[in-house]
Order: C-alpha cells, then sequence, then structure tokens
C-alpha cells in the first residue's frame, strides 16, 4: 500500500500509484480526478470557484477551476503523465443550502461544474464519470493505479466511480 | 476603492468585527436562553481569520458532523450569515427545546430537524438584530436553511464567498454553557461594499 496523500481546499496534489489521493469533505467545490494509465500517475485539484477572470484577487492558482486544472495538467506532466493519454472523474458541486439570491441564481455548486467541465473539454482530457450536484458533502479517494475514483457521503455509504 | 482587504487586516478593523462579534454573539446567548427556558452563559467570543486549509482543523475536522444554517441579508448590507455546531450540540439544543433528553446522536427525525431551524433561525435573527440597532442599519434576513453534513462540505459555501474576496475566511467561535459546554460558530459574510458600509457606520 502506497501513501494517501491529502489536498485541501483550493489545493491539489500529485502523486504515482501505489500512492492516494483524497480531499475530505466537498461541497460545493468541485475535486477534479486526473490520471494517465500508462504512468500512473495521477493527480487531484479541489477547486472553490469556477472562473480566475472573474476575480479581483485571484493569485491562488489552485482556487479556481480555470487555472486550477491547467496547473494539475503541468504538474502531472512534470511528472511524466502525458497529456495525450490524460482521462478524468469529477465529484462535487453540491447545494450545500436552498438559499439562492437574485442575482445568482445558478448556484456556485453548478457553476463550478460547468467551468470544470469546460475546462476540460479544453485541454481534450475526457470525463469517464462524475458524482456532482445535488446537496450533500462527499469525501473522495482517487487511486491512480486502476483510476478509482470513492466517494463517501454522510449517511449515504460508499460509491467507487 | 473598498477598504477591506482580507488578506491584511488591521488591527483596528479586527477589534470591531471582534466586538461586533462579542455583542451579536451575546445577544444570541440570550435569545437562547428565552428560548430553552434555562440559563445559557456565554464565554467572550474568539475572532479568528483562517486559511482555507485550516478551516476543516477549526472545527475538529473536514469530516466532522455539523449542522449548519444559512441565510441570506438584504437591506443596507447585502451578504450572508452562517451559525454552525457539532451534531452532538446540535441535538442537546433540540433535545433541551423539545422537553425531551436526545440521544446525542443519529439521524434527526423532521420535527427535530424543524426545531433545529427555529433555534437557527432565533440566534441568526438575535445577531443581526444586535448588529442592525448597533450600526442603525436596515438588515432583513431571508429565511434560513438548514443543512446536517461534513463540516468542509459545509464551510465550503462561506469558503466560497470569502474566496471571491480573498484567501481568508473569517469566523467567530462562542462558547456556550448550559449544563454543558457547546461550541457554536458564527460566520457573518457581507460582500466587500457592505463591509466598507458596516464599518463606516461605526465611524472608521
Amino acid at each position: 500500500m502506497g501513501e494517501l496523500i491529502k489536498v485541501g481546499m483550493a489545493d491539489l496534489k500529485v502523486c504515482i500509484s501505489p500512492d492516494s489521493i483524497t480531499t475530505l469533505g466537498l461541497g460545493s467545490c468541485v475535486g477534479i480526478a486526473i490520471r494517465d494509465p500508462i504512468t500512473k500517475v495521477g493527480g487531484l485539484a479541489h477547486i472553490m470557484l469556477p472562473d480566475s477572470t472573474q476575480i479581483r484577487n485571484s493569485t491562488n492558482i489552485p482556487k479556481f477551476a480555470d487555472t486550477g486544472i491547467a496547473e494539475l495538467v503541468r504538474q502531472m506532466s512534470l511528472k511524466g503523465a502525458s497529456p495525450y493519454r490524460m482521462v478524468a472523474k469529477i465529484a462535487g458541486g453540491a447545494q450545500m443550502f436552498a438559499v439562492t439570491g437574485k442575482n445568482n441564481l445558478v448556484t456556485v455548486g453548478d457553476r463550478n461544474v460547468e467551468a470544470t467541465k469546460k475546462k476540460l473539454r479544453e485541454l481534450h482530457i475526457p470525463i469517464l464519470a462524475e458524482d456532482t450536484g445535488l446537496n450533500y458533502g462527499r469525501t473522495v479517494v482517487f487511486f491512480p493505479e486502476n483510476g478509482d475514483f470513492l466517494i463517501k457521503a454522510v449517511g449515504k455509504g460508499e460509491v467507487i466511480i | 476603492m473598498t477598504k477591506m482587504n482580507f488578506d491584511n487586516v488591521s488591527q483596528e478593523y479586527f477589534d470591531v468585527l471582534k466586538e461586533l462579534g462579542n455583542i451579536g454573539a451575546g445577544n444570541a446567548t440570550t435569545a437562547l436562553a428565552q428560548m430553552l427556558q434555562c440559563k445559557v452563559d456565554m464565554k467572550v467570543p474568539q475572532v479568528r481569520l483562517l486559511d482555507f486549509s485550516q478551516v476543516g482543523e477549526a472545527m475538529g475536522g473536514e469530516e466532522q458532523i455539523m449542522a449548519g444554517v444559512y441565510l441570506l441579508v438584504e437591506g443596507d448590507i447585502s451578504g450572508s450569515m452562517m451559525f454552525l455546531c457539532e451534531e452532538k450540540v446540535a441535538h442537546h439544543l433540540v433535545g433541551k427545546l423539545m422537553g425531551v433528553e436526545g440521544n446525542g446522536t443519529g439521524a434527526f427525525t423532521e420535527i427535530e430537524l424543524s426545531a433545529l431551524k427555529e433555534i437557527g433561525n432565533i440566534i441568526t435573527g438575535a445577531y443581526l438584530n444586535s448588529l442592525s440597532s448597533l450600526t442603525k442599519m436596515k438588515i432583513i434576513p431571508s429565511v434560513p436553511d438548514l443543512s446536517i453534513d461534513m463540516a468542509a462540505a459545509i464551510l465550503s459555501v462561506p469558503a466560497i464567498e470569502f474566496g471571491a474576496m480573498g484567501d481568508k475566511l473569517l469566523l467567530i467561535q462562542t462558547q456556550f454553557t448550559d449544563e454543558i459546554n457547546l461550541d457554536g460558530f458564527f460566520i457573518l459574510m457581507p460582500d466587500l461594499d457592505s463591509y466598507d458600509r458596516l464599518l463606516g457606520s461605526l465611524g472608521l
């Protein structure tokens, strides 16, 4: 068994099998797991906001879907992963509370998922599976060995996508 | 240009925010005591400016199950507010309100969830009321919603709102005591302009 590497909020990490990566309690944030099946290099980003260009203070690269995913791919490439082989799985983007304001009718969770998909499409990284939306938090563990993405939620047990 | 910068809060601002938190939490404690019909004491709240990476640890772990009440604020300021406490504290408060001994763990029933929402409503209402009378500003809260989930998942909501402004989150931690110690956390999230208005109304 390898090491279990932890990714915080607005953070990203890269590892190589047999190590695995986790992030705890994704709410409206989105966890993006990317893997190169040949080199078994894997990475996980925990993004909070969709778009770095919409924010005045946007120097925190892993905080945003657009910059975070690009940085994850860059760091994975440095570890020997090929962007041409990369595949992704995503989770999170929940709406934790059924309260929405006048000026943001689309919830930030949905916007995070949309922005994540857009960036992955732009980079030609296919999404193999997703567990997104709804109204509950998710803890995820990603295994670069076989690409399993384990998702745990309170009172809902575990699923692997 | 707004005066508020979360990555570099001056001591003066910090003290004022602390005092606002103190008064708000004091009012909330009184409301809680009236509702539960018992004596509730409060320690001086701690105001903390946290990095996102510290948020889970401040709650006793990212996967700690918490009850969170969240609502939007409109009027002279706009933004949102959250009150949260550990699941066992929520069970204790609900048991107390309903006059039954809660078992302290497990899933909440429908009626317990409704009672919890009401407790959240009263606590946040009292908090905002004191803020309103202190600043002479109109503050209208929305109907709150409740979530029982992992601390990090619940806190992703305020973290994202703070995340649009900087890389820190302002947390007010209050310890209530009736017969046991009850930790409660308040998070007030005015948007940036509202921060200026809020602090401006106090002569800053």
